[in-house]
């Protein structure tokens, strides 16, 4: 068992014993994150590449190294193809507008999937109305993976971006993202990943992703709210207009017309987040101290209790990969004649955190036949402690409720 | 105080047999609601015999205490008048929004008297985040009867 105990001191929220399962929806920020970015707002805070004195070029620094962090962490080649947005929704919508308004026509097709996050969906839906293009979704098995074979069967000429999440928030799901990259692109498609489960937990390369977005967020990989990240493939960069105007995203501007700023400054309209691209640098800091490899192995052996635990209790039905194959540390279940908020109430009386609902999946929900699932999600900071809280949790649930 | 209070018996009944389930023939008030932060959906459907409620269907899924909260609600209107619905609303409002601290006691005049069984359902006042719940159901009444 991969012993990650020590680290457990860095993170003061759990003090209280709180056994925080909901690192899927946010994770929690140890010390060295919260220092950083107090240290740098006392010290070298100013607003970024306008000032021309000192603080403001220790400032900007600071920002552009947290950029040559993200790069090096991701296996960019060129630090210009990280953007920081605000999130991975942003990031994703950044993609959606800049370039599916661009690129995108009458007849195109967008191909997804079927356990799409709202935020990789709902942006592409918008798109395709305006655009005239139409959105075409991938399946899932019954055993919670992505059909291989429709979504081979589904590519074609018409298609000009499949998008595919790195990890299902909901099933813990990791689809072949390598594969669907390589056949997107034999068809001349470009390729999104929704990585925002999956950054956190693993160890990934863009370049070995074969993609040409990737979209993910600092708040679930032990950094701030607020900053998240965009890369790019530079000419994919190059084929996608701004999506937001202001100020530090352009060249010139004249009363009716504007020229933009050089890759990656003209997608970054505004004052970015500057403090939380400190706080996202200490985290992949503290990431790389700990290692990503042993992270994921970290997360896939609770997993594997979790699961093995689980089906021990009456009523409980995981939905999702039952196996390690292939998915990641979020366990999404459902107790027969318990509803799942009711779950997580009874479960949060036992100070253990779940999340109950759709999960911004809702198209997702609807294809497994339920309404509501709760979700347990593991990260750095759980042992086995936190899954025998659950499960005896859950178990009192059932009493409540009178199932056997 | 604690889950005990919250699921009592009376809620648990009605989340497993809910009353007056499913659709009437011919609704003349009907109305939808939804948590969309939770998912939990409900359709209610009202029929009057001169001002007075004749009938009334549920339909929807969701966690106990909304689904249990809407059953108990239909058993509570039926026969009665819209004043006297308001007047319902108004006090199971009133119930879900007392401190913990306040005493319902035995004053007649308290908002869970006109209440009966749905009196179960002030136990939810310690979960703030399940207040919504509870109110769907009534919400989507009023606006039922609003319509």
């Amino acid at each position: 068992m991969t012993d990650l105990s020590y680290l457990k001191a860095d993170f003061p929220i759990l003090d209280n014993g709180v056994h925080f399962l909901d690192s899927g929806a946010s994770s929690q920020k140890p010390i060295p994150v919260l220092e950083a970015m107090d240290r740098f707002a006392r010290t070298s805070y100013a607003n970024v590449h306008r000032g021309a004195y000192k603080l403001s070029v220790a400032s900007t620094e600071a920002y552009e190294a947290a950029r040559r962090r993200v790069a090096d962490f991701i296996g960019a080649t060129d630090e210009r193809e990280v953007i920081f947005t605000r999130g991975a929704t942003t990031s994703l919508n950044t993609v959606a507008f800049g370039w599916g308004l661009e690129n995108l026509t009458e007849g195109d097709r967008i191909l997804a999937t079927e356990m799409e996050h709202h935020a990789n969906l709902v942006p592409w839906q918008m798109v395709a109305k305006r655009t005239g293009a139409t959105l075409d979704h991938v399946p899932i098995t019954d055993d919670g993976r992505l059909d291989m074979a429709v979504l081979e069967s589904k590519l074609g000429p018409d298609v000009k971006v499949v998008t595919v999440t790195g990890m299902s928030n909901v099933l813990g799901t990791i689809p072949d993202v390598p594969r669907i990259a390589e056949l997107a692109h034999r068809h001349g498609a470009r390729m999104v990943v929704d990585a925002a489960q999956l950054v956190p937990h693993t160890s990934v390369d863009v370049n070995q992703l074969g993609a040409d977005f990737v979209a993910f967020s600092s708040h679930k990989m032990l950094g701030p709210t607020g900053i998240g990240v965009l890369w790019g493939r530079m000419d994919a960069l190059e084929e996608t207009e701004p999506f937001e105007g202001g100020g530090e995203m352009i060249s010139d501007v004249t009363l009716h017309d504007a020229t933009w700023a050089d890759i990656p400054h003209r997608f970054e309209a505004g004052t970015p987040p500057i403090i939380e691209a400190v706080g996202l640098h200490a985290a992949i800091d503290y990431l790389d101290s700990i290692g990503m490899d042993k992270i994921f192995e970290h997360d896939q052996e609770l997993t594997a209790i979790a699961l093995e635990r689980l089906v021990d209790v009456p009523g409980i039905a995981i939905q999702g990969p039952t196996d390690m194959k292939d998915r990641g540390g979020v366990v999404s279940m459902t107790m027969e004649g318990v509803h799942a908020h009711d779950l997580a109430t009874i479960l949060d009386e036992q100070n253990v955190a779940v999340r109950a609902g759709h999960h911004c999946a809702k198209p997702l929900m609807r294809s497994l036949g339920v309404t509501a699932t709760a979700r347990a999600s593991f990260y750095v900071y759980n042992e086995e402690a936190d899954i025998d809280a659950l499960v005896s949790g859950l178990r009192r649930a059932g009493e409540i409720f009178g199932v056997n | 105080m604690g889950l005990e209070e919250l699921y009592r018996e009376v809620i648990l009944d009605h989340y497993r047999n809910p009353r007056n389930q499913g659709h009437l023939e011919h609704p003349q008030a009907s109305a939808q609601g939804v948590n969309p932060l939770c998912g939990d959906e409900i359709t209610i459907e009202v029929s009057f015999d001169g001002d007075k409620v004749s009938e009334v269907a549920v339909d929807g899924q969701g966690c106990s205490i909304s689904q249990s909260s809407a059953s108990m609600m239909t058993e509570a209107i039926k026969g009665k008048s819209r004043k006297e619905i308001n007047k319902l609303v108004g006090r199971f409002r009133q119930m879900m929004s007392l401190d913990e601290g306040d005493d319902l006691g035995l004053d007649p005049e308290r908002p869970g008297a006109v209440l009966g069984d749905i009196e179960a359902l002030q136990g939810v006042r310690q979960y703030p985040v399940r207040i919504k719940c509870a109110s769907l159901g009534w919400n989507t009444l009023l606006e039922a009867l609003d319509a």
